[in-house]
């Protein structure tokens, strides 16, 4: 067991962990942030994702005492004083949900393709969101909601 | 033949029939005024609590005293909740209340399994009672089935069967918010109109808002459902448009409401370690190693009950945390005694069912209508096709979870749940049995539902929470299944064989048919059925028939009643592998087994597929439809021929099928009907030299009547799709009474690479509306088999598609 601080949404916390403990049952179990979601604990569904330092990582196999001295962003923090993301709002827009269990990971991972490439083409979502099952099979409106936020964000900056 | 469903044609579990059946009956009465007891089925008002204003509630088909409790705002088979954890706040049963602030709160009784009903319930709620959707908060109904009914998620029937009540609910609160301006106003009620959560006098130039008049209308007596008039579907705002689901900003900014997110002072988590081989038993474990590990409270081994549906043996960990429940869960060593566990493997089951296909030994016959061994000597042509189908997993993303309290009382040990379930009431009383809890000392909370495609109808995880809970010493835990648990030991999808022979006269038209369906048998058929509360009558034995989701929908299932000769015949085979209800359970590989062989025969005929699937439905003419009314009832029956056709040629029409396509892309077509969904889809393919398939775009046409949110429904229409495709690559493999694949890297679940393009249509009619979380997915998958036969001359006669060396791309 250790003693860690962790940076979380912007707010430092100091939690005891196990040195094996994934970064996804600290979140859970100890800070209580259940928006992220367990759904396989092996890096397959990505349900998990989070950013840390803005990359999109599988929080059930990223140890959490790896995490010190990062900034961790969960879905959790995305949202500024309750004002929702370009992302955030296009999952809205567009409905994308039906059950709406891996759209934490499904968001997460937008948010960090978009930071990445401003105007993904088709390949793009292809390949970066090949991590992130959804087993209700909303990938159509995941992407519709990709190239939708791509351009609030593209039509904001500009 | 005035059902809401074709009981005979698709399954149910026995909780879900009895309501059906209770629904038909209240249906009869309020659709028929002569009928008599309209008034059992009436409005109560219900106290609204200490803000005041209005609160209606729904009665359904209540006994008077049931009725006098609600009334009285108490839950007539729940106990209050205990004191302490935190939880959905207990609600007095209601479907509409307002309180003087001008909120609105809509109740929505059935699980959202990821279907849409909680916004789709709040639509027809909000459209009737003419609502402004800003106006409207949507909650989850407490479980009360003396007032809901059964409060369920299957069958597709969350629309169909409350669809009229809800529209009543909503048109009763409207009503009296008309009556107490009208009062107030000095008016004729009929001279006032209602928009937008405000009710108006245009002649005096008066309006007031629904919150102003909500404590005046409460203190209106109720009307009389009979008196009530709904909409006229061109009046509807709501109703028909775009909706963004209720919980959308609560899913995208990370709320807990799911199963796995509930939280309890004091809670411990749980794993529970069953045998690989279902009905295992356990001989020793390592457990005072177990106990010594980090983080772990106690560990010890739960004999069950016996039943794969309550709790069968294995070895429960409760620890601090999650992460130490799985830690531990790895070092756990558990020897079992296979003696009566499951030996089932694949291998051994094909070769059994390639017996029963040649030998005919134990053949039951279902169906026969005509002479078909005159027609085949008598056809011009004859066509013989074998079909064979894994067994697949639901793999819901949310791993069956639940957190249970069970608590020692003086007056009565007591059972609290917190489940993601399709049938909570099930859960409940279920769980409550296993752990000696009387039915009325157990509630449940329902919370959000990570995916449902028929698992959840079974509630095993439950009742394994609550046995552990009591095992513990009645503390709260929290079991969660890892992902490994859940697709080692979920209620699969049966796999199957078919064998078919058909008839074609010098036409080419459809002569004579006959398919051998080659099954397993329910392996609790010879046994009483399990008592649905504790104290019930015990029940006659089952006569022996299929698993759920096995078998055959029903002996008139399509081409039955469409082909001069037929036969049906039937071979169940024994298993020990769990089988259930798979999203449209039964019908999704029917639709595959029909659908595929339909177009084998096109094909041999020299014939277009749509014409000929389209001359097949004109070879009997299907009893006249139900009236299609307005009001929206439950009637409708079964397959309706008009509208099959109707479906087909609007599909063929929208996605050009028999024109040129783009080179290297070929077209197929399928058309299905289940839970009262009529379906036509086309697939556009393309297959590369390494038999790597492409499913391009999608083309569905449904016909599901009047619908209530097209977001919604439009979205399962493309769930359905990229599920169709996902499961025809998908399987779980048995061997040795074990399935192989473990987690998601070897259960590859459809990726965003693969999802198609899919042009939803549906067809404007007025026929009963039905709900849309099944019948879009039976056709897809044939329609795909049948482009990819269009494109490589193969057919396809296997699920997996992988086992004849194709993929999806």
């Amino acid at each position: 067991m250790a003693k860690i601080k962790l940076n979380v949404n912007g707010a430092d916390h100091e939690v005891e962990v196990a040195d094996d403990q994934p970064l996804l049952w600290v979140l859970r179990d100890e800070l209580k942030l259940v928006g992220t979601k367990f759904g396989c604990g092996l890096a397959q569904c990505g349900a998990c994702t989070v950013h840390v330092n803005g990359t999109a990582t599988r929080s059930c196999q990223f140890p959490a005492v790896g995490a010190v001295g990062q900034k961790i962003t969960t879905i959790e923090g995305l949202a500024q004083n309750g004002a929702l993301t370009a992302v955030q709002k296009a999952w809205i827009d567009h409905d994308v949900p039906q059950c709406g269990y891996c759209q934490a990971g499904q968001i997460m991972s937008a948010t960090a393709l978009l930071r990445q490439k401003p105007n993904p083409t088709d390949a793009d979502i292809d390949t970066f969101m090949a991590g992130n099952i959804c087993r209700c099979g909303t990938y159509i409106r995941i992407r519709t909601a990709i190239k939708s936020a791509a351009k609030a964000l593209n039509g904001s900056a500009s | 033949m005035n059902s809401i469903v074709n009981t005979e044609n698709e399954y149910y579990p026995p909780v879900i029939l009895e309501q059906i059946a209770q629904m038909e009956k209240l249906e009869r009465e309020s659709m028929n005024p002569l009928a008599g007891p309209v008034s059992r089925r009436s409005f109560m008002k219900v106290s609204a609590g200490a803000g005041g204003g209005l609160m209606l509630a729904f009665g359904f088909g209540l006994s008077e005293k049931a009725e006098a409790q609600a009334a009285a705002g108490a839950a007539p088979a729940a106990p209050a909740r205990p004191a302490g954890p935190p939880g959905p706040p207990f609600n007095p049963s209601a479907y509409v209340r307002i309180t003087p602030d001008g909120k609105i709160t809509l109740i929505s009784k059935n699980p959202e399994i990821g279907q849409g009903i909680k916004t789709a319930f709040g639509i027809i709620l909000a459209e009737e009672l003419d609502a402004k959707w800003s106006d409207v908060s949507i909650e989850q109904a407490p479980i009360n089935a003396a007032v809901y009914g059964t409060q369920f998620a299957g069958g597709s029937l969350s629309i169909p069967s409350a669809y009229t009540t809800l529209r009543q609910a909503g048109a009763g609160a409207r009503a009296m918010l008309v009556a107490a301006a009208a009062q107030a106003w000095g008016v004729p009620e009929s001279e006032i109109t209602t928009s937008e959560s405000v009710v108006k006098h245009a002649g005096s130039n008066r309006s007031a808002t629904y919150g102003e008049l909500a404590n005046a209308a409460a203190a209106l007596p109720v009307p009389a459902v009979a008196a009530l008039k709904l909409k006229d579907r061109k009046d509807f705002k709501l109703m028909g448009k775009r909706t963004s689901g209720f919980d959308n900003p609560g899913l995208v900014t990370g709320k807990g409401m799911f199963g796995v997110d509930v939280q309890l002072p004091n809670m411990k988590v749980a794993v529970f370690e069953k045998c690989p081989a279902v009905y295992g038993k356990v001989v020793s474990a390592n457990l005072d190693e177990i106990r010594k590990l980090p983080g772990v409270v106690d560990a010890f081994v739960l004999e069950g009950t016996g039943s794969i549906a309550e709790v069968i043996p294995g070895v429960a960990i409760v620890a601090n945390n999650t992460w130490a429940a799985f830690s531990a869960k790895k070092k756990l060593k558990v020897v079992w005694d296979e003696t009566n566990a499951s030996k089932d493997s694949w291998t051994a089951l094909s070769a059994q069912a390639e017996v029963a296909r040649k030998s005919g030994a134990g053949v039951q016959e279902l169906k026969k209508v005509g002479d078909v061994d005159a027609a085949f000597t008598g056809a011009k042509k004859t066509v013989e096709a074998y079909y064979t189908f894994g067994f697949v997993g639901h793999q819901p993303l949310e791993p069956q979870n639940t957190t249970a309290w069970y608590q020692k009382d003086p007056e009565g040990d007591k059972l609290e749940l917190w489940a993601p379930v399709q049938i909570p009431d099930g859960a409940r009383t279920l769980a409550a049995k296993v752990v000696g809890v009387a039915p009325t000392r157990s509630v449940l909370h329902q919370t959000r539902v990570g995916g449902g495609f028929g698992r959840r109808l079974s509630h095993e995880y439950a009742c394994e929470a609550a046995a552990i809970s009591k095992q513990a010493g009645g503390v709260p835990v929290k079991l969660m299944w890892t992902r490994e648990d859940d697709l080692t030991h979920d209620i699969y999808r049966a796999g199957g064989f078919h064998a078919f022979k058909a008839g074609l006269d010098e036409k080419g038209r459809l002569t004579a048919w006959t398919g051998h369906v080659i099954s397993f048998m329910d392996s609790a058929a010879a046994a009483p059925a399990p008592a649905a509360a504790a104290g019930a009558a015990p029940q006659a034995p089952r006569p022996v028939r299929a698993v759920a989701g096995g078998g055959w929908p029903s002996p008139n299932e399509f081409p039955a009643e469409y082909t001069p000769n037929y036969r049906l015949t039937q071979t169940l085979m024994p298993i020990k592998t769990p089988c259930g209800p798979w999203r449209a359970p039964t019908s999704n590989t029917t639709g595959w087994l029909v659908q595929s062989f339909m177009h084998e025969l096109s094909v041999a005929a020299k014939r277009d597929h749509a014409e000929f699937l389209i001359e097949v439905f004109g070879q009997k003419q299907a009893p006249p439809p139900a009236a299609a009314g307005a009001g929206g009832g439950f009637g409708g029956g079964g397959l309706n021929a008009d509208r099959a056709k109707a479906v087909i040629l609007a599909a063929v029409e929208r996605s050009g099928y028999g024109k040129p396509l783009p080179k290297g892309h070929f077209h197929g077509l399928a058309f299905h009907f289940s839970h009262q969904g009529h379906f036509a889809e086309v697939a556009e393919v393309s297959v590369d030299k390494k038999k790597k398939v492409t499913l391009h775009k999608m083309t569905v046409v449904g016909d599901i009547g009047p619908i209530v949110n097209l977001s919604g429904a439009e979205n399962q229409v493309q769930g359905c799709v990229v599920d169709a495709l996902s499961t025809l690559a998908l399987e779980v493999t048995i061997e040795n009474g074990r399935i192989k694949e473990q987690n998601f890297d070897t259960y590859r679940i459809a990726r965003m690479p693969v999802a198609p393009q899919v042009d939803v249509h549906f067809l404007d009619t007025n026929y009963p509306p039905t709900g849309v979380g099944e019948p879009a997915f039976p056709p897809a998958g044939p329609a795909i088999c049948n482009a990819i036969y269009a494109a490589t001359k193969e057919r396809i006669r296997t699920m997996p598609i992988t086992r004849q060396g194709f993929s999806i791309a």
